[in-house]
């Protein structure tokens, strides 16, 4: 470090041990909400406070909101809000459940804690640096004859004390150095502690997105099914029905009318091949044969090969994730590719597969125009939806002008069978 | 000429049974599972195997790995696979020892029975029988490699028939042009995938083969 350096970083320690020592006001105008709230309370009983605990509560949450942002960015990792969703029927359910929210409590508990440790933690590094620029001055008074002055129990009749005195700031500088950052740190953690959500918000949150997806997926599910069956029943159900009509008719023409019943049995043949092509379609819409054969591995060079464009495959697994995840990802990528296909204008694209730490992690990425976003209606958001089912999320980078890289990540463990190997061509 | 069938669905194999015996093919033994009709192709070595791609006991591509070992080990063994549907990745490894006597149909396919019996036995004398699905997604990707980009739209035409496998009589009928016109497009087509001049008939396959590799 050169003494450049070393200036610039005293320099912004001390901005920040000022900054702190500049928070402590705010810390403790804080102690004024807790009466307010508090009083509050009681006054819910004739209506009066139903208003004001309303008002009271949304101050309380946009000055702990302020500090919930502040401590995020000391910490560096966000903290998400802790507060239940607001039902929204009528004022006296909102009332309940703000007033019932742990985390209003919570925040309560935050206030004085935040004053106390606030002011502690504000005044602290300040009073350490100016402590230590003190050491300095005290002998050059004491020297001019101010022998009152006394710095940290060394007064100006102790022997040595000009020497004493500089080398005891020098120590509390060198603490002031070590302490400013870390002084914030413990006030950040201290909020954190207090105004992220607790065990059991977190828990209520986690069964509220379980149950966001269940739905999605049971949503999708009878989508699905709904799909299937009208597929049979306009395609492959409706070509049998005239196959037989067709066979019907020819068995009777067969003595009178050869070829009539000849013309007719083509046609029936031909139906039927429609029907099985129709099939077939709707066979690899549920579940691609190529997937079942070869797992993801050989299902994903398929799709590589079938796609207009040059795709190349990079997929490196020890084994097959279980059928459903491996479902889940197979059309991720297949919708991705479409994607690509589509809208990016690319000329060639690549797809990435790995499993780390659990994790199935697919990308899909193209050199095209970029600008894709998952919007509602669209493919994206659909696999988004579908991925989420099994805890997965996905992740569009998409710059304009490309190029766009799509991420997902599936939780999942990989079986020890090792996908059925091709002849080394693939 | 002999057949090996493998072929798991009763129904399918006894009909298969009865319409190769009709069109007089020996079928010296039908298996209905992938050990055993590994077991039947290195046995009997027939003039042609019909398999199913998908078979017991593990429902998945196994008929297509025993049809590939089995070439592994008879060397130009004629094999064509049957399947629902249509995988080109499939028809890669199928084709990928680049020797002929391949075909790759979809099972509907055995319904028009005559031009089901002719790609048997087009697979039997050493040719191909690729299904016209395989090579219709062929034909949408093929503008994008380079040398199939030289093709012009006749030739791309003449060789996906070629691919098919059909004659050169055969291409010349179904396109309403003499014979010489379908020689003079193939040589043209060999000249442009740059394969080397013999009398080798093989040079098919291997048109065909550039194709699939067009990637």
């Amino acid at each position: 470090m050169t003494d450049h350096d070393l200036v610039r970083e005293v320099r912004a320690r001390l901005t920040r041990a000022s900054l702190a020592l500049a928070r402590v006001p705010l810390s403790l105008l804080g102690l004024a909400l807790v009466p307010l709230q508090l009083v509050t309370y009681p006054l819910v009983l004739v209506t009066v406070g139903v208003p004001l605990l309303l008002l009271s509560t949304a101050l309380a949450r946009r000055y702990t909101g302020h500090h919930r942002g502040w401590a995020a960015g000391v910490l560096g990792t966000g903290i998400p809000s802790p507060y239940r969703r607001p039902a929204n029927r009528g004022p006296m359910t909102r009332v309940r459940t703000v007033a019932t929210d742990p985390a209003t409590w919570r925040d309560l508990a935050f206030l004085p804690v935040n004053a106390v440790v606030g002011t502690l933690c504000g005044v602290l590094p300040l009073a350490l640096w100016l402590g230590g620029a003190f050491g300095f001055a005290a002998p050059l008074l004491w020297l001019n004859g101010a022998r009152e002055v006394e710095y940290s129990l060394i007064d100006a009749d102790t022997p040595g004390n000009v020497v004493l005195a500089p080398l005891l700031g020098v120590a509390y500088l060198v603490l002031a150095w070590w302490a400013t950052d870390r002084v914030e740190h413990l006030h950040a953690r201290v909020a954190r502690w207090l105004l992220a959500p607790g065990a059991r918000a977190a828990l209520t949150d986690r069964v509220r997105e379980l149950a966001d997806s269940r739905a999605d997926a049971v949503d999708a599910r009878a989508a699905e099914l709904r799909r299937i069956e009208r597929d049979l029943h306009d395609g492959a159900q409706a070509r049998l029905v005239s196959l037989g009509m067709s066979l019907g008719m020819a068995e009777e023409l067969m003595a009178r009318d050869p070829e009539a019943a000849r013309e007719l049995l083509a046609e029936a043949r031909e139906s039927s091949s429609l029907a099985l092509a129709e099939l077939r379609g709707l066979v690899r819409g549920i579940h691609p044969p190529v997937l079942a054969d070869r797992g993801l591995d050989g299902a994903l060079r398929a799709l590589a090969l079938a796609h207009p464009l040059p795709v190349s495959v990079d997929l490196e697994l020890a084994g097959r994730p279980e059928p459903p995840v491996e479902s889940a990802a197979y059309f991720a990528v297949a919708e991705a590719l479409t994607n690509v296909a589509k809208h990016s204008g690319a000329t060639g694209a690549w797809v990435r597969v790995r499993h780390e730490g659990g994790r199935l992690a697919l990308m899909i990425g193209d050199d095209g125009r970029g600008g894709a976003v998952p919007t509602e209606g669209g493919g994206l958001l659909g696999v988004e939806r579908r991925l989420g089912a099994f805890d997965g999320t996905l992740g569009v980078a998409s710059p304009v002008g490309g190029p766009t890289i799509v991420t997902m990540e599936l939780p999942c463990a990989l079986s020890s069978v090792k996908t059925s190997s091709s002849s080394g061509t693939a | 000429m002999r057949v090996v069938l493998g072929e798991d669905l009763v129904l399918l194999r006894d009909g298969l049974i009865r319409l190769l015996r009709a069109h007089d093919f020996d079928v010296v033994e039908a298996v209905d599972s992938g050990p055993a009709l590994l077991d039947a192709l290195v046995a009997h070595r027939p003039d042609v195997a019909v398999v199913d791609v998908r078979l017991p006991p593990t429902f998945t591509d196994e008929g297509l790995r025993a049809a590939i070992t089995a070439r592994r080990r008879v060397p130009g063994l004629p094999v064509l696979v049957l399947s629902q549907y249509v995988e080109q990745l499939y028809a890669r490894e199928l084709l990928s020892d680049r020797a002929g006597g391949v075909g790759y149909l979809l099972k509907d396919r055995v319904s028009d029975v005559r031009r089901f019996v002719d790609a048997v036995r087009r697979v039997a004398s050493g040719g191909t029988a690729m299904d016209p699905e395989v090579v219709t997604q062929l034909l949408a990707r093929g503008a994008r490699d380079r040398s199939l980009g030289t093709l012009t739209p006749r030739e791309r035409e003449v060789l996906a028939l070629m691919a098919e496998g059909r004659s050169n009589a055969a291409i010349a009928a179904r396109l309403f042009v003499t014979e010489k016109a379908i020689g003079k497009h193939i040589a043209n087509i060999f000249g442009k995938l740059d394969l080397p001049l013999s009398e080798d008939d093989n040079r098919r396959v291997l048109a065909v083969l550039t194709y699939l590799e067009a990637v």
